[in-house]
């Protein structure tokens, strides 16, 4: 007997993306199961922020199906021209942000609180917590980071590299099932890079389910269990860090790992 | 030109202009605070997408940035009254005319200051799970008030000087008290001089201290 595969914590079906007349995503399959690292790959436009940002409700996705926990986002509602439409409440997006956090590539820290007045303010405004707990909470994950003695520093006395460790601690602290990450190293000066993804390297250790697109294909490698390639909107690979890295079936993905290699030594 | 001073009108009757500074201040915080608490209002109608709100907000704007204040008092003090069954007194009369156009202009001040800000502070927000007034609550309002700052004091001095319009109806503030003691020897030159000496003294400090504030804010930066 075969040991059953553990539910999905998401599932994505047909998901397709538009703006305007500019499809950017053209039917998204995706199953995530719990602890999986998914690295997603893709050059520039390929539609892999979009898909990401279509997760968390970032972006309304224009159509397609999307499940959290085995429960479906959004009413569908069919239209007069036979079409169907999902309408999204407040309510069930506010309650599936706290479920899926994520990591902005520009960090989107607030600017008017300080390192410890962004880690508390989801967990004051969002979750109730009352000041004491929030706080002890939000200085916990500060210090996870790495970052505890910059608790009273404002953001823009912050390096690059720790804004978006505070910005990663700012969302652990909700305590997501599943954390997105869109690009966290791609604003950041190289040498602060390293900072960072062992933060979110640490986090690989503690088993979270996460998603990050990244350009940075030596970190994808040892981060992922399962790597995405996508283009022009579809997913053109999938499949583990060995077979999509170094064994490459696609051209399109072959071409896109040389360009990315050209210049290794 | 040889005219003589003579102040006895001003100085016998302190209390008239102590009436008038009362007068004025009363009309001045009663429109800053209704003005600038109904133009955050508006400004955030000219902000919805929903159309129901948009515009009749718009018109609102519209309409009370392209007529003078003078006119708007005048028609709810003469003309409402006849229009509904109910009495409006000076005061009521000036305080709707200098609030509702405070409102239609702050409210392009509240516009401005919330679309400047970046769209990933509300995506920050959001992503938090907050929701869209939370979001307006405690990460968009604070920072766009603080960008707002200069331009809303603006706006307070300039409802310190709308306050004289309110003398058109004779609503007792230092303009009107000025007129009464201009009358009583006839000597307009002293009456006029002291009160807007006396608006001087009110606004000089208020607009300095813009300045600095103003200053204070850019270090922030």
């Amino acid at each position: 007997m075969t040991k059953p595969a553990p539910p999905a914590l998401l599932r994505v079906t047909n998901l397709h993306k538009q703006f305007g007349d500019n499809a950017i995503i053209k039917g998204i399959d995706l199953t995530v199961a719990p602890g999986d690292r998914i690295a997603i790959l893709g050059a520039s436009g390929s539609g892999k922020s979009t898909l990401l940002r279509c997760l968390n409700f970032m972006e309304k996705p224009t159509s397609g199906r999307i499940e959290i926990g085995g429960v479906q986002i959004g009413t569908e509602r069919p239209q007069r021209d036979g079409s169907v439409k999902t309408e999204y409440s407040e309510r069930e997006l506010t309650a599936v942000r706290q479920r899926v956090g994520m990591v902005f590539q520009q960090f989107n820290l607030f600017p008017h609180m300080n390192a410890l007045g962004n880690v508390m303010e989801g967990l004051r405004t969002v979750k109730g917590l009352a000041f004491d707990e929030a706080n002890t909470k939000a200085r916990l994950q500060l210090a996870r980071v790495g970052l505890a003695d910059k608790a009273d520093a404002y953001p823009a006395r912050l390096s690059g590299g720790q804004k978006q460790r505070v910005a990663i601690a700012r969302a652990l602290a909700m305590e997501p099932e599943l954390l997105l990450f869109d690009e966290p190293t791609s604003a950041l000066d190289p040498e602060l890079v390293g900072e960072v993804l062992r933060v979110i390297r640490a986090l690989v250790e503690e088993g979270r389910t996460m998603l990050l697109v990244t350009h940075e294909l030596g970190f994808a490698y040892h981060f992922a269990n399962r790597i995405l390639f996508i283009a022009d909107g579809v997913i053109h690979e999938d499949g583990t860090p060995d077979e999509v890295l170094k064994h490459p079936r696609q051209a399109r993905t072959q071409a896109f790992l040389a360009r990315h290699n050209e210049f290794h030594f | 030109m040889n005219h003589k001073w003579n102040f006895d009108a001003v100085w016998d009757n302190p209390e008239a202009l102590l009436a008038g500074a009362v007068g004025t201040l009363r009309i001045f915080v009663i429109c800053l605070v209704l003005g600038l608490s109904l133009g955050l209002l508006v400004g955030l109608g000219r902000y919805a997408r929903r159309k129901w709100i948009y515009i009749p907000v718009s018109i609102f704007v519209e309409f009370f940035r392209n007529t003078p204040v003078l006119v708007q008092i005048l028609w709810f003090y003469f003309a409402l009254p006849i229009l509904m069954p109910f009495e409006i007194s000076p005061l009521m009369a000036a305080a709707l005319g200098i609030t509702l156009n405070s409102a239609a202009f702050s409210g392009e001040i509240f516009r401005g200051g919330i679309q400047s800000l970046e769209s990933s502070q509300w995506e920050g927000a959001q992503a938090l799970g907050m929701t869209h007034a939370q979001a307006l609550r405690r990460i968009i309002l604070p920072q766009a008030v603080k960008r707002m700052l200069p331009a809303l004091t603006n706006r307070a001095i300039e409802i310190f000087k709308m306050s004289t319009l309110a003398s058109a109806v004779a609503y007792v503030e230092l303009l009107q008290q000025g007129k009464l003691i201009a009358s009583i020897n006839y000597n307009p030159i002293e009456a006029y001089t002291v009160v807007a000496l006396i608006f001087f003294a009110f606004l000089y400090p208020l607009v300095q201290a813009t300045y600095l504030l103003e200053r204070k804010l850019r270090q922030g930066d």
